[in-house]
């Protein structure tokens, strides 16, 4: 696990959202076109110019009241992260800072990552044929100053520290909740993956949230991993070949259906 | 002008002691060459949020006259950095980012005096001395066949000088030092139909 | 605010009602939460909706909008009954011992105090309130019974008064159970007890009702009875929707008042004399009147004031007894008064209310003056929809503005604390500051005065304005010194406004803001020392008016020796060594007076000296025009009878301009019979002029839409996005004969419930306001819907209570 993380205390989110613009706005990313389709949630998912949003989810309780929880989505930073292994250009790796990212550079834009992703957080930028997701705000730990996210959120719900630290935060806060009723509050993120950078605390189940109650990096995902590691340079070319040969076949499809209409 | 400057590459306050990396063994100086920070060589410039009444500070990072990064005010007692989405959008009343991440200069804002002409169906571009003329003598007009110098108060004339014909709607936007000008000049033009947000 | 943000880490107890803080005043979350983590604060939030306040609330109280009377009304009862209150803080700091006329009574029949009587000119009741004074001895002095036994004290009238207001008549009223009513004023009402401090914090969910006034007024009296004034983490907090709302009210953008809350003239007022002989009471901070109107006129006219001119009173216009308020304002409008407008990064097509009938109304103006930076809907009014710009001969003139970090000046927020923003970029373009604009507009109107003459140009030429600095720019300092204070003599700063005088000896142009730039070289308000260790107060952090204090009426915040009732959190105490006030914030008692007067006299703004849970004007100072007492009446559009008093239904004294405007009828009510509200949402703000052009805040909020249950959705046979209409009685009466209705998405949520009033189910319809017909982003105006009805003290519109229909769009 790293040394240090962000603990994501869901039960002190309201959903102001200074962390999803905060996002935009340090990353420099530009606004999806949305739709109002029922939900403050929006952009309805993580895209290439998405890394992170605020999930807004409405439940009955037991006592006959309405719980709206809200809590961030983005890139977990898992231990055992299933994009890394995913990935066929070895394009994702860890950082000395624990967390993990793409390396535009080396990315084949092949997608891979992505599909196998638990969490569904990376994007692809069909632009750039690139993918891309949150980079924990390499740049600012690099120059020692909080991920922006964690920098804008106003109540203590996004916390950025040392890991030993938060994850005991993490377990007094979760006694607290319980004290006070919740009996599902949890740590979730500590076990799941083999640990996440992004630690949550949470008032009730995952699933309520919108989160997987149990991630796990796919089968098929560690046995391509064992398949194609001896032979990495060879499936890099070779994939690379597919989808240039798929993207050409597609663009002439695409100038043909423009002839014809 | 009394600033405390302070560079953005210190992490202020409690949260310091904890976060800081180096603090933790991690080299940061290798990873701050691999990830430099687009902030760095800016002129910090604080100011004051310009949304609802908490009165939170931002710092804009400014390079070459240009603002290329606005947020929470770590030094500010009140939002300690923190912000909500409009606060950590406030870049984008300037600048926004396209498709492909360029930034352009907000199409929306106003860069022009513009004036519509009665029946028009568009404006036309003006400059500000034909603009600030023609005003005056509009309200000068208006202001000279409306104004009540004097009423009849239980038998007794009483100067009034006030004008109905001219309503003066001000804004929270703008600075104290701004609305007490506009009061003097509403105050000095003779009129009474004054308001703003805090009605609005 | 009588506090401010940093301190809500002091509360115990912090109730939001009327004002969803998480969503509109995000940051104040932070300090409530420090309260939460450290002291086990709890949170209460009372609002229609689950808003997202709610959803981090320890309580949450669903209340029917228009109904805050009932649910306060019945705190105050709860806590009477119970004997919750701070007993020596009530016999001491209020005027719960003063004995009221025994003539003063209040029908609880016709809901009306003694006095009423037709008021011809407002079509409504106005009071006679000669009853509703003090008894008082021979030689003019109060009479009290600190026992608070007397039936005419001010303390068993309140009890009288609320003794209707009963949990279970509340839970009738405002929808809300019976257990979750009596679980929130036990909680607060436990901050009764000395050393514990509960706040209430409210925004337009307080004031923005036809009774908004007496809302206030109801948090008042809770405060004060659980001795919650003037202690830290206590108080009656405002919180203030715009950067500088508090500020714009200091500088009076506003027809009834002049810079500094002080009255403006009344054609009764003939002269200076008149003025200051009506306003100015004979004790306590209010007596220092003249001072501040003599300075200020000194500042208006410079040289041209002077004692044999009455310094330049003449010159100010004096009002005519009416209105002038947007909303009275825009049917002079209607009524082709009004010709011209000056319209300053305001845009009252979106933000005001019934604002289809004002895009109309505009159509009467000879010509408009926009000042934005983004073209907004009251400029473009004349291409709005329904609109053919051949047919306007409106001339409007658009005057592009710098955005806030393109200039300098100072904003004050709602903890009355004075920051500095300092400029970081050029404007875009031809775009200019306010200040650069209206310095320039002023100055060519005074030069065409000069050169022409015309209808008493001395008003305009006398008056003192000259800000120019160098190269065509406007000197702030010079406007800056002017606000704090000058001596005339030699132009030197004032420290404060206690050194203003009555002779024409100083200038200032907003005694509040004296000591905010005492000095050049390192002004008050551009101070940046945050506290390191310390009550979060912050001392050197900017400057808040009055006199940098923190924390106003803190005299309140000890007990009768001068010691604090919370030792933990001290603002002020006295101390015996040294025979002087000293503490954590600037004591709120004149240098002058000593332990024994400002014992008396904690409340120095009341010429009374006390907290009144009574209001009634005494010397001229304080009252309201709709009662002593907050009362329970419905919103103009009630969608049921007044439970408690049967003959009565809304404020009596409401201000109301149009006929058949609101729902009165029973065939109106079934007409529009689901209750609605309008409200911000944190992704926007206000008339959405500038966020609706930022396409990060776009993206979370891209379109307008109406909240309602999934019960109404069933109802009406809908799908959680689909379209609806929404219909008001104001759309109906007004001008535009084509769309009688608002298309808006439903967003069909769990988070409104149906409400269960006397027995009967209501629909509640939600609706953010930030939309409107120019920008990236365009949508239905909630406020197309709204009433162009007034509070009986303010005439703020009722934008929080209203009835309306829902249709399917299909």
């Amino acid at each position: 696990m790293s040394k240090t993380m962000c603990l994501i205390d869901a039960s002190k989110c309201m959903g102001c959202r200074g962390c999803q613009a905060a996002c935009k706005q340090w990353n420099q990313l530009p606004a999806e076109n949305t739709t109002f389709t029922g939900s403050y949630e929006n952009p309805p998912r993580l895209s290439s110019t998405t890394w992170m949003r605020i999930k807004f989810r409405e439940h009955e309780n037991e006592n006959g009241g309405v719980d709206w929880l809200m809590s961030k989505q983005g890139c977990m930073h898992c231990t055992d992260a299933a994009c890394m292994l995913a990935c066929p250009a070895g394009a994702i790796y860890r950082t000395e800072f624990g967390t993990v990212n793409v390396d535009e550079v080396k990315c084949i834009g092949c997608n891979y990552c992505a599909a196998t992703c638990p969490y569904t957080v990376i994007g692809f930028d069909r632009l750039a044929n690139k993918a891309r997701k949150c980079t924990f705000c390499l740049d600012r730990l690099a120059a020692d100053l909080k991920p922006a996210c964690a920098n804008a959120c106003p109540t203590g719900s996004i916390t950025f520290g040392r890991s030993d630290e938060l994850i005991e935060k993490a377990a007094r806060r979760v006694e607290q909740l319980k004290a006070k009723g919740k009996t599902e509050a949890r740590i979730y993120g500590l076990d799941e993956v083999g640990g996440t950078a992004m630690l949550y605390v949470l008032a009730d189940k995952p699933e309520k949230y919108g989160f997987p109650a149990d991630p796990h990096v796919p089968i098929q995902t560690r046995v391509w991993n064992a398949i194609y590691a001896p032979f990495r340079v060879f499936v890099v070319i070779a994939v690379a070949l597919g989808l240039w040969a798929n993207r050409s076949y597609s663009k002439k499809v695409e100038e043909g259906k423009n002839k014809t209409t | 002008m009394q600033l405390t400057r302070r560079s953005f590459l210190k992490l202020t306050g409690a949260a310091a002691a904890t976060a800081t990396l180096a603090g933790m063994g991690l080299n940061t100086a290798s990873a701050s060459a691999a990830y430099p920070l687009r902030i760095k060589y800016t002129k910090e410039v604080p100011t004051i949020c310009t949304y609802c009444g908490v009165g939170c500070g931002i710092i804009c990072s400014v390079r070459d006259g240009v603002i290329v990064n606005a947020e929470g005010d770590p030094d500010h007692p009140i939002n300690e950095g923190t912000l909500c989405s409009k606060g950590s959008s406030i870049f984008n009343v300037s600048y926004i980012y396209e498709e492909k991440g360029k930034p352009i200069v907000n199409p929306k804002r106003l860069t022009k005096v513009l004036y519509r002409a009665p029946g028009a169906s568009d404006y036309e571009e003006k400059d500000w001395d034909w603009a600030l003329d023609e005003i005056a003598k509009r309200i000068k007009d208006t202001r000279d066949r409306t104004l009540v110098e004097t009423v009849d108060v239980g038998g007794r004339q009483v100067t009034v000088n006030r004008t109905n014909a001219i309503n003066w709607l001000g804004s929270a936007w703008c600075t104290g030092e701004e609305n007490y000008l506009f009061h003097k000049m509403a105050r000095a033009m003779g009129v009474i139909n004054i308001d703003h947000c805090a009605r609005l | 605010m009588t506090n401010h943000w940093n301190d809500y880490q002091h509360s115990d107890v912090i109730m939001a009602i009327g004002g969803n803080t998480a969503e509109n005043h995000p940051i104040s979350m932070k300090w409530i939460e420090k309260a939460r983590e450290t002291k086990g604060a709890k949170l209460i939030c009372v609002d229609p909706r689950l808003c997202r306040t709610a959803a981090v609330s320890d309580i949450f109280v669903p209340i029917r909008p228009g109904t805050n009377i009932a649910y306060l009304g019945g705190l105050i009862n709860y806590i009477l009954e119970n004997e919750k209150y701070h007993r020596e803080y009530v016999e001491n700091y209020t005027n719960a011992p003063y004995l009221i006329n025994e003539n003063f009574s209040f029908d609880e029949n016709t809901g009306l105090f003694t006095g009423a009587e037709d008021d011809p000119v407002r079509s409504a009741t106005k009071y006679d309130m000669t009853d509703w004074q003090y008894q008082t001895d021979a030689d003019g002095n109060i009479l009290k019974d600190t026992t608070l036994e007397d039936p005419n004290c001010s303390f068993q009238l309140l009890k009288k008064h609320y003794s209707k207001y009963t949990i279970s008549n509340i839970s009738k009223m405002t929808g809300a159970p019976e257990d979750t009513l009596r679980d929130s004023y036990e909680v607060f009402s436990s901050t009764g007890e000395a050393g514990k401090a509960g706040n209430i914090l409210y925004a337009m969910g307080i004031t923005q009702f036809t009774h908004g006034a007496q809302n206030t007024r109801a948090i008042a009296i809770i405060q004060l009875l659980l001795g919650n004034m003037g202690i830290a983490g206590g108080g009656v907090n405002a919180q203030r929707g715009q950067s500088n709302v508090q500020g714009a009210t200091d500088m009076a953008i506003l027809y009834h008042i002049i810079p500094g809350y002080n009255p403006t003239p009344q054609q009764t007022h003939a002269t200076l004399e008149d003025y200051l002989a009506a306003t100015t009471p004979e004790k306590n901070w209010w007596s220092n009147r003249p001072k501040y109107i003599v300075s200020l006129l000194k500042a208006f006219y410079g040289d041209n004031a002077t004692d044999a001119n009455d310094y330049g009173y003449e010159w100010l216009p004096k009002l005519d007894g009416l209105d002038h308020s947007h909303i009275p304002a825009y049917k002079y409008m209607r009524d082709g008064e009004v010709e011209g407008m000056i319209c300053v990064a305001d845009n009252p097509l979106v933000g005001g209310s019934s604002s289809r009938a004002k895009l109309h109304y505009q159509k009467n103006l000879k010509w408009l003056v926009s000042v934005d930076v983004v073209e907004n809907e009251t400029a473009a009014f004349w291409k709005g929809p329904g609109m053919n710009p051949a047919e306007i001969d409106t001339e409007v003139f658009i005057l592009p503005a710098a955005f806030s970090y393109e200039k300098e000046g100072e904003k004050a927020n709602s903890g009355r604390w004075i920051q500095w923003m300092w400029k970081a970029q050029e404007p875009p373009g031809d775009a200019k500051s306010d200040l650069w604009i209206v310095n320039e507009m002023f100055k060519r109107l005074k030069a065409l005065y000069e050169a022409e003459g015309g209808v008493v140009p001395e008003q305009i030429t006398k008056m003192h304005w000259d800000y120019d600095g160098v190269g065509g720019e406007i000197d702030i300092v010079k406007v800056c010194m002017e606000l704090n204070g000058y001596r005339v003599a030699d132009g030197s700063l004032l420290t404060n406004f206690v050194g203003l005088a009555d002779d024409g000896s100083t200038a200032c142009g907003n005694w509040l803001y004296s000591g905010y730039y005492n000095n050049l070289e390192n002004p008050a308000t551009k101070k940046r020392i945050k506290e390191k260790e310390g009550i979060g107060f912050n001392r050197d952090w900017a400057f808040a008016w009055p006199l940098n204090r923190r924390v106003v009426y803190n005299r309140a915040s000890c007990d009768l020796e001068g010691k604090p009732w919370n030792p933990d959190v001290p603002v002020i105490w006295y101390d015996e060594a040294e025979q002087r006030w000293v503490g954590n914030d600037v004591p709120d008692i004149p240098g002058s007076w000593d332990f024994e007067y400002a014992t008396e006299n904690p409340f120095i703004m009341n010429p009374e000296g006390v907290g009144k849970l009574f209001s009634i004007g005494y010397q001229g100072v304080g009252g309201l025009r709709d009662g002593p007492m907050p009362t329970h009446y419905e919103p103009a559009d009630s969608p049921v009878p007044n439970l408690l008093y049967p003959q009565a239904t809304f404020n009596p004294c409401s201000q109301r301009f149009y006929e058949d405007h609101t729902v009165e009828t029973d065939e109106d009510r079934q007409k529009y019979p689901h209750i609605a509200t309008s409200y911000r949402l944190v992704e926007h703000y206000q008339s959405g002029s500038v966020t609706r052009n930022q396409p990060w805040l776009n993206e979370m909020m891209p379109e307008m839409f109406a909240e309602i249950s999934e019960e109404h959705a069933d109802e009406l046979g809908i799908n959680n996005g689909d379209y609806i209409l929404i219909e008001s009685k104001r759309l109906q009466s007004s001008d535009d004969g084509e769309q009688g209705n608002i298309k808006v998405k439903a967003c069909v949520t769990k988070r409104i419930k149906p409400m269960l009033i006397n027995g009967e189910l209501k629909h509640l319809v939600g609706m953010p306001m930030h939309w409107g017909f120019m920008g990236m982003n365009t949508g239905a105006s909630a406020n197309d819907l709204t009433p162009s009805v007034g509070d009986a003290n303010t005439t703020i519109p009722e934008y929080k209570a209203f009835l309306c229909n829902v249709r399917r769009a299909d």
